[in-house]
């Protein structure tokens, strides 16, 4: 706290605490696109869909799998040309949000559907089981591609191969950093988010999502086809994972089979803070989760700022049972 | 209710299990020779059954009878430990014996329980279970940062083994089975009682219908902090077990957010809200875990390991080549999260209510 303060009456420091903060919003916004999985799913069916940070993580070994198939990992990754590597970007950009999106529904098709008149516990417990199953299946998947020929530990992290350069786009001696990654995170998430919110406002099948997650028998008697709004809302869901995995695997060039709980902890979190079912609030969630996870690293300690992320996530729920702007929920007796 | 009705005779099961774990230790060499059998100490494995049932019957308390989702049991079990690690070990002046600081495990976990759940009382169902999650995570955390108090992810260590029985080996797994058994058993029983009477009674009301429960002038709020607090307080006393049992906390990580859902998996798999079958639930999975799966490992291993070519260590099956011996899909341990998720999605699908649905879960 102390150094914070030193922070802010000092020019110098005050430009490195902004660009902590601008960092911080560039994690925040990978938070925030994983949590509108979470939110958009819960939003829906009242499902906190367990998978989906392990969904997440399948993405990113698709990623790698990809880029492998590609001949763009390890060694050879450092000497691929400016092409190959657009290519490739655009490539995994694609491939990964469409597998992550049609794996989502056909989980849902499969394991959810038949559970929707089921007590709540029944479709969670079954989203922890997904979970394992997937975990499980990016252990396997992890052995199962091989670095420059040699097979890896199931277990081991993966790293990931260095296509978006961490080069400053304002010059190597400023202190103000914002590199190529930070540019690339903003670039693919803030279009995204924009046209998620254009299509849930507008469109017709948006119109139809908000109406199933407001009453899903009304919604279904007036003629919307519950079940396709449903499978939609896991493929978008998904697909936006999917993106965040591609982002992430590029962003911190590592990845293993135990990343997609981490990471889909705090992105729940980031969707419980906002307000759970709340598309903004995901969004808002995400990126005060960025924010106090890369300045608490930067003013107190690493090795704290997932306590932080934690407490802060209940101080908030004591003062705002809801989340901050799910204030729209209200009980159903 | 059917408590007025005369009962219909019920095969006495409980009594057959109890009686069948008390009677194994005391059959001669039958652990020793299981041991030379399968390569794992059978009896150690299932005192720490005992000590996961004591957990699981505590969060129980909170998840079965109350219906409040709790995701944060591990962080309790965790506290139980450390406690009983800083009031034993030889670093800390206290040094105290094991019934005390059982007692100041049990009563610090039921306390820091309430200190919790007080102020998030008013959240409801998602939210609530969120906020149990976020705090098994800040304890968790703090527990592995705080090195000064904790040793890190060290643990505190050694933990003095209990004097109350005078000079024992306590290297001997039998007094720790029993231990563990008599505290099982104790705890059981006292839940069977509090199952019946008014107050379990009014967890049942909350769960089924909290607005009605209310209005029939039920205190949800107290009853809800109580269920916290007896869960908690269940889970402290598991994880003084635990840490004795050791003779060290272990590293924080053994009480983090997957202990807190291994056990809720044992309260589903086996039937949420009944004794019985939240037991049974942790013989599957805990047993699964400690026990057969290790077997089942070295089994696997010696005939992976006879296949594998030994200058490439690939692995081949009727000419079909199984890859690396290394890899996950060759060992048993390796397909454990498959089968536990299988197992929780295929419940889930055919028996929602468990293996051994509640009886009262059934007539409602």
């Amino acid at each position: 706290m102390e150094q914070l303060l030193l922070a802010i009456t000092d020019a110098n420091e005050v430009q490195a605490f902004l660009g902590y903060c601008l960092q911080g919003l560039t994690v925040g916004a990978l938070f925030a696109l994983i949590a509108l999985g979470y939110t958009m799913v819960y939003g829906i069916i009242e499902l906190i869909n367990f998978a989906h940070g392990d969904l997440f993580m399948l993405g990113t070994i698709m990623a790698l799998t990809v880029l492998s198939v590609l001949g763009m990992t390890g060694q050879a990754a450092a000497t691929a040309s400016s092409a190959q590597v657009l290519v490739g970007f655009f490539l995994i950009l694609l491939v990964v949000p469409v597998f992550c999106g049609a794996f989502n529904s056909t989980v849902d098709r499969l394991i959810y559907r038949p559970l929707r008149n089921a007590p709540k516990l029944a479709p969670l417990v079954s989203a922890i089981g997904v979970s394992f199953v997937f975990m499980n299946l990016g252990l396997f998947w992890n052995a199962a591609v091989y670095e420059d020929g040699r097979p890896v530990p199931a277990a081991s992290p993966r790293s990931f191969p260095d296509l978006v350069s961490s080069d400053s786009l304002l010059g190597e001696d400023a202190t103000f950093r914002f590199t190529r990654k930070d540019a690339m995170v903003l670039a693919v998430t803030v279009p995204i988010m924009i046209v998620l919110t254009v299509f849930v406002k507008y469109t017709s099948l948006g119109k139809a999502m908000r109406a199933t997650a407001q009453n899903p028998v009304a919604a279904r008697l007036m003629g919307i086809d519950v079940d396709k709004v449903i499978g939609m809302t896991f493929i978008i869901g998904g697909g936006l994972g999917g993106v965040a995995s591609v982002i992430y695997s590029l962003y911190i060039n590592t990845t293993s089979y135990q990343v997609g709980f981490q990471m889909g902890l705090y992105a729940f979190t980031a969707a419980v803070l906002g307000g759970i079912g709340n598309i903004p609030g995901a969004v808002l969630g995400g990126l005060i989760i960025g924010l106090v996870r890369t300045l608490g690293s930067a003013y107190v300690s690493e090795t704290w700022t997932s306590a932080f992320v934690f407490a802060i996530l209940i101080l908030i729920l004591v003062f705002r049972p809801t989340g901050l702007l799910g204030a729209r929920t209200r009980e159903k007796v | 209710m059917k408590s007025d009705t005369p009962a219909r005779f019920h095969f006495p099961w409980v009594l057959v299990a109890l009686a069948a774990v008390i009677a194994y230790p005391l059959v001669p060499d039958l652990d020793a020779r299981l041991l030379q059998f399968t390569g794992q100490p059978i009896g150690r494995g299932i005192s720490l059954l005992f000590i996961y049932g004591i957990l699981a019957l505590g969060l129980n308390v909170v998840v079965g009878y109350t219906g409040l989702l709790h995701l944060g049991i591990g962080a309790f079990f965790g506290l139980g430990a450390y406690i009983t690690g800083i009031l034993t070990v030889t670093a800390y002046p206290f040094q105290i014996g094991f019934f005390p600081a059982l007692i100041v495990s049990v009563l610090g976990a039921a306390f820091l329980s309430v200190l919790l759940s007080a102020p998030v009382l008013r959240l409801r169902g998602d939210y609530l279970a969120l906020v149990t999650l976020g705090f098994g995570e800040v304890v968790r955390f703090t527990l592995r940062n705080l090195e000064e108090i904790t040793a890190g992810t060290k643990g505190l260590k050694p933990i003095p083994p209990p004097t109350f029985l005078g000079e024992v080996d306590w290297a001997d797994y039998r007094y720790f089975y029993f231990v563990t058994l008599v505290f099982l058993v104790l705890v059981y029983v006292m839940l069977r009682n509090l199952e019946r009477s008014r107050l379990g009674r009014a967890w049942v009301a909350i769960r089924e219908d909290e607005l009605a429960a209310t209005s029939m002038g039920i205190n949800s709020a107290k009853l809800k902090l109580g269920a916290f607090a007896l869960g908690a307080a269940l889970a402290g006393l598991a994880g003084c077990l635990y840490a004795f049992r050791q003779g060290n906390t272990a590293d924080p990580d053994q009480y983090g957010f997957n202990t807190s859902i291994l056990v809720l998996c044992c309260l589903i798999l086996g039937g949420i809200g009944n004794r019985n079958g939240v037991l049974l639930g942790v013989v599957l999975v805990v047993g699964f875990d400690n026990i057969i799966s290790p077997i089942m490992d070295s089994l696997i291993q010696s005939s992976v390991t006879a296949a594998a070519d030994p200058a490439t260590g690939e692995v081949k099956f009727f000419g079909l080549s199984l890859g690396n011996a290394g890899s996950p899909y060759l060992s048993f341990s390796g397909w454990r999260l498959m089968l536990f998720g299988l197992a929780l999605i295929l419940v889930m699908r055919f028996r929602p209510e468990g293996l051994m649905p509640s009886r009262r879960g059934r007539e409602a």
